[in-house]
């Protein structure tokens, strides 16, 4: 298969540079036939024009282009024909072939080609299937698209003939579109027709669909009937591709979250603590990035395409530590009053956005995308940025890693154990102490790693935290915890339910009534989804 | 004995501070009026009208103190309450620039006729008559806390899962506050307000009569927090506080109890907020924030909770060294307030009034224990002093009763 692309690939290569060979060797071969239409009445030009259209020769386009716009002159003296542009008093000339200067004159040196409406329709066509025979396969296309739009019958022709010479097999689908469309529009008989409407409802998309219900309104017979099938038909598909499309917002903006809330509810889980500094940890990572690719620019600007693989450990490591230094400076102190710690960890938040801010002061940091995640690409009728695919995959990837962190190291079963029941975990010889310390440090630097991600979706700035510390704690609590399956959950499910909200009910008001589900949601289960059972709960 | 003595110097103390207010109620606006304005006992209208605003605080730090330090139950939210009530007062506002608006619309409010609404919404009817914003500013955030508390805590969502419920309802609130076609100004609120009761609101006045309204409201409703809290009703709160499961196991519907003062509370914080607009002359959804429903838990705990008088000077220090601080200092304030928030939790749980009384209660014990050793053998009579106002209201505590109200030191269960 790809040998055979290649091949084709080569096979075009070949084809473009013969093109341009031609393009220059028969300059001389064109350049006559040009100045024919100097000469004549609109019957010669007509001709001429066919005559200049059937050399299939893509450096003709602009003399025809500006033949169509009456731009079209030739020189009184020699009968040489020019692409002329008024001045002033003087008329500015250029080649029509190799679109170079070719000097000015006087208004009287020069006469216009004079094209009436019939003639027009003969220029559009014979341009259509000049580009439509560029060597250029974007080319080919962009013409194709301009016949879909137009719905040009003219055009059919044209098609027909490129069609027959295609061998791009994409490029040859569009055409097929832009013929059929052409075709509706023409007063062709009835079963070409049908097989256009068949060909628009295969393409499936918002166009055909416009154009399919256009034509439902406008004809009728079998011709309506099939429109109809083929728009209800389409009008299915996109409602499934949309659906698509937001499950795929969703689980977006759902993997933010759970990379927001996922070191909160580690540390919730263990020590029954908010930490109401964890939005300014996810902060401090996302600054954590723009220092980095400061650096990086600096010193080393081959690397900034790697800026993000640098930041990632940094960030950790940075988050981390502050959140070891909060925990051994302050909440081990207020340990079992947790609205206490509430408090405390509050004006901890307080303290590092203010850090921050008189840092680097209170704007946003333009923290840049490297190429291999900006731009985007699409599945049918879906967009997916690669910014935010990748977010999803790193977002399961910190999970999984966690996961593994959790369920097969020593710390993980020392941490488990003390989440489960700290008296009995403490009895059997585990530091407590210094399982909240490591589960802070841990949960903070997740948080740092976060901010590394978020840096690339969100603007930078010493409020970053204060976005997502609100929906953290509702996928926490929701989610329950001392699970962290509960998280994923919690995160994908608000993160779906939100987007699939939002066309009814518009973003804001879809965060709302997210935020009086999850109030109710707590009745009905107090402790969230993956709540823990057991006696300890009921301390 | 000891009991007695304390009960007395809780008296004395709510005594002294209702002494301070009705000074302070009566001195200031006389120092506005009546002194000319170079005089050095003059005062000016802006230190009225932040005065006035002051106080506003120290209600709406009364009503969080009451849930807080009595009931154990940290409400992250409660500056919903008070924006609700600011806003009922705001309709009203709103209403009284009749024809004076830049559009000139007898009935639309200038934002309506700018988004091109044809008519007044229906929750806006009504808002013309005071007595019926005043109704709304006590029954619109009463009715949201009954409702919000009879789920919360009949399903016994408790400790930090509630506080982050209730910072959520200020959040879902302030989301909602800031759509244009929610018909409350959106983003901008309600401002640009001309006069209350057919009083000019920019003159001294006025302004000096709002302040006494506001030092007024702070007295009854400290007067009604202290007859909830003195009352058996009060011991059971406390008791919620400290051991709920003990106290559902004795018998006590303790979610009707928490609903109960949770109901009262938010009224108190709409009452705050009713007086605070008039004074600001702005009421937009920045008040739904949650830092400020945090902030306001600060004051009370910088104050000493559970103390009633605490919440109030709590909010009175922080406010004013707030307004110092942002006016000379801007830079250093977040570092003073978040500091603030971590030295008091270490190292003042209990606050300044808590310490204080505390320290006190210790100097006493010790005289009262070195006189015993001397041997007078007869423990000193309590100083006898004037029965306060606040003696009264408080009393049904029968007079041989037992334990004073465990409110100065208070730690919540769990």
């Amino acid at each position: 298969m790809s040998v055979l692309k290649s091949f084709i690939l080569i096979l075009f290569m070949m084809i473009g540079l013969s093109g341009s060979a031609f393009a220059q060797g028969d300059a001389e071969t064109l350049r006559p036939l040009i100045n024919e239409l100097a000469k004549g009445k609109y019957a010669e030009t007509k001709s001429q024009v066919e005559a200049i259209a059937a050399t299939g020769n893509p450096a003709a386009t602009p003399a025809l282009e500006a033949l169509g716009k009456g731009a079209l002159f030739y020189r009184k003296s020699d009968g040489d024909v020019f692409i002329a542009e008024k001045a002033g008093k003087i008329y500015k000339l250029t080649d029509p072939l190799t679109l170079e200067a070719a000097g000015e004159v006087g208004k009287r040196d020069i006469k216009k080609i004079k094209v009436n409406n019939s003639l027009r329709r003969v220029i559009r066509s014979a341009l259509g299937s000049l580009t439509l025979m560029a060597p250029d396969p974007t080319v080919r296309i962009a013409a194709a698209e301009a016949i879909f739009k137009a719905q040009d019958p003219a055009g059919i022709e044209a098609l027909d003939l490129a069609l027959a010479a295609e061998v791009d097999d994409e490029v040859r689908t569009v055409m097929e579109q832009a013929r059929a469309a052409a075709v509706l529009n023409s007063d062709l008989e009835e079963a070409e027709k049908l097989g256009a409407v068949q060909t628009l409802s295969d393409m499936g998309n918002r166009d055909a669909l416009s154009l399919l219900s256009g034509i439902e309104a406008s004809s009728e017979g079998a011709v309506k009937v099939a429109a109809a099938k083929g728009s209800k038909k389409i009008e299915k598909s996109i409602a499934a591709w949309d659906t698509a499309q937001n499950v795929w917002y969703g689980l977006s903006l759902g993997s933010v979250l759970l990379l927001a809330a996922i070191g909160l509810a580690i540390t919730f889980g263990v020590m029954g603590v908010i930490n109401m500094a964890h939005g300014e940890m996810v902060m401090i990572g996302a600054y954590v990035t723009f220092v980095v690719q400061e650096l990086i620019r600096t010193s080393a600007p081959g690397l900034f395409e790697y800026s993000l693989f640098f930041a990632l450990p940094l960030a950790f490591l940075t988050s981390g530590l502050i959140g070891v230094a909060i925990e051994r400076g302050v909440i081990r102190w207020l340990y079992g009053r947790p609205l206490e710690t509430l408090l405390a960890t509050w004006g901890i938040s307080l303290i590092l956005q203010q850090t921050i801010r008189s840092i680097f002061g209170p704007t946003n940091q333009e923290v840049g995308n490297p190429d291999w995640m900006s731009g985007a690409f699409e599945i049918g009728q879906m967009t997916i940025t690669y910014n935010r695919m990748w977010i999803i995959v790193f977002a399961m990837l910190v999970f999984a890693g966690l996961m593994l962190v959790l369920k097969k190291t020593p710390f993980g079963l020392y941490t488990r154990a003390v989440t489960q029941n700290r008296k009995m975990a403490a009895s059997m010889g585990i530091r407590t102490p210094w399982i909240d310390a490591m589960t802070f440090g841990l949960g903070s630097g997740i948080a740092g790693i976060a901010g590394v991600a978020l840096s690339q979706i969100d603007n930078v700035s010493p409020n970053l935290g204060q976005g997502y510390i609100i929906d953290s704690f509702m996928v926490v609590v929701f989610g329950g915890v001392g699970n962290l399956w509960g998280t994923l959950v919690g995160a994908m499910t608000l993160g779906v339910v939100n987007k699939f909200l939002e066309p009814y009910a518009g973003a804001v008001l879809a965060k709302i009534l997210v935020l009086v589900f999850i109030i109710l949601f707590i009745q009905k289960r107090p402790r969230g989804l993956f709540a823990q059972k057991g006696r300890a709960v009921e301390a | 004995m000891m009991t007695s003595f304390l009960f007395r110097a809780m008296d004395a103390r709510a005594g002294i501070f209702l002494a301070i207010l009705a000074a302070v109620t009566i001195l200031v606006p006389m120092g506005n009026l009546l002194v000319p304005e170079g005089s050095p006992f003059h005062v000016s209208t802006y230190a009225v009208t932040l005065m006035g605003k002051y106080l506003t605080y120290a209600l709406l730090a009364l009503a969080v103190d009451l849930v807080w330090g009595y009931c154990g139950i940290l409400s992250l939210g409660h500056a919903a309450f008070f924006a609700l009530g600011g806003y009922a007062m705001g309709m009203y506002l709103m209403r009284q620039i009749g024809t004076r608006g830049v559009y000139g619309d007898p009935i639309l409010p200038d934002f309506m006729v700018f988004l091109n609404w044809q008519e007044l919404p229906w929750y806006w009817f009504g808002f013309d008559m005071f007595w019926f914003a005043a109704l709304m500013v006590v029954l619109v955030p009463g009715l949201l806390a009954f409702i919000f508390g009879w789920f919360a805590f009949r399903s016994r969502v408790t400790g930090v899962y509630l506080s982050i419920i209730t910072q959520a309802l200020t959040y879902a609130l302030l989301l909602a506050f800031f759509r244009n076609d929610m018909g409350f100004g959106g983003n901008n609120g309600l401002t640009d307000f001309k006069d209350i009761l057919g009083f000019d609101v920019q003159a001294s006045t006025t302004r000096a009569g709002l302040f006494a309204a506001s030092a007024i409201a702070l007295a009854v409703c400290f007067l009604i927090c202290r007859s909830i809290t003195r009352s058996k009703l009060g011991k059971i709160l406390v008791a919620v506080r400290d051991a709920e499961s003990r106290t559902r196991f004795l018998g006590y519907r303790v979610e009707h109890y928490k609903l109960f003062v949770w109901t009262i509370s938010a009224m108190m914080a709409g009452i705050a907020g009713a007086l605070y607009v008039p004074q600001v002359g702005i009421i937009n959804p920045g008040e739904f924030a949650p830092a400020n429903s945090i902030e306001v838990v600060i004051w009370v705990a910088v104050g000493g909770r559970g103390t009633l008088v605490g919440a109030v000077l709590g909010a009175v220090l922080i406010n004013f060294s707030k307004t110092w601080f942002t006016a000379v200092l801007p830079e250093v304030w977040l570092f003073a307030l978040g500091g603030l928030f971590v030295v008091v939790t270490l190292f003042l749980p209990k606050g300044i009034i808590g310490t204080f009384s505390d320290g006190w209660t210790a100097l006493r014990q010790r005289k009262i224990s070195a006189e015993a050793e001397a041997g007078s053998g007869e423990p000193p009579s309590v100083p006898p002093h004037s029965p306060s106002a606040a003696a009264n209201v408080a009393k049904p505590v029968a007079p041989s009763k037992p334990p004073a109200p465990s409110g100065a030191e208070p730690q919540p269960a769990e």
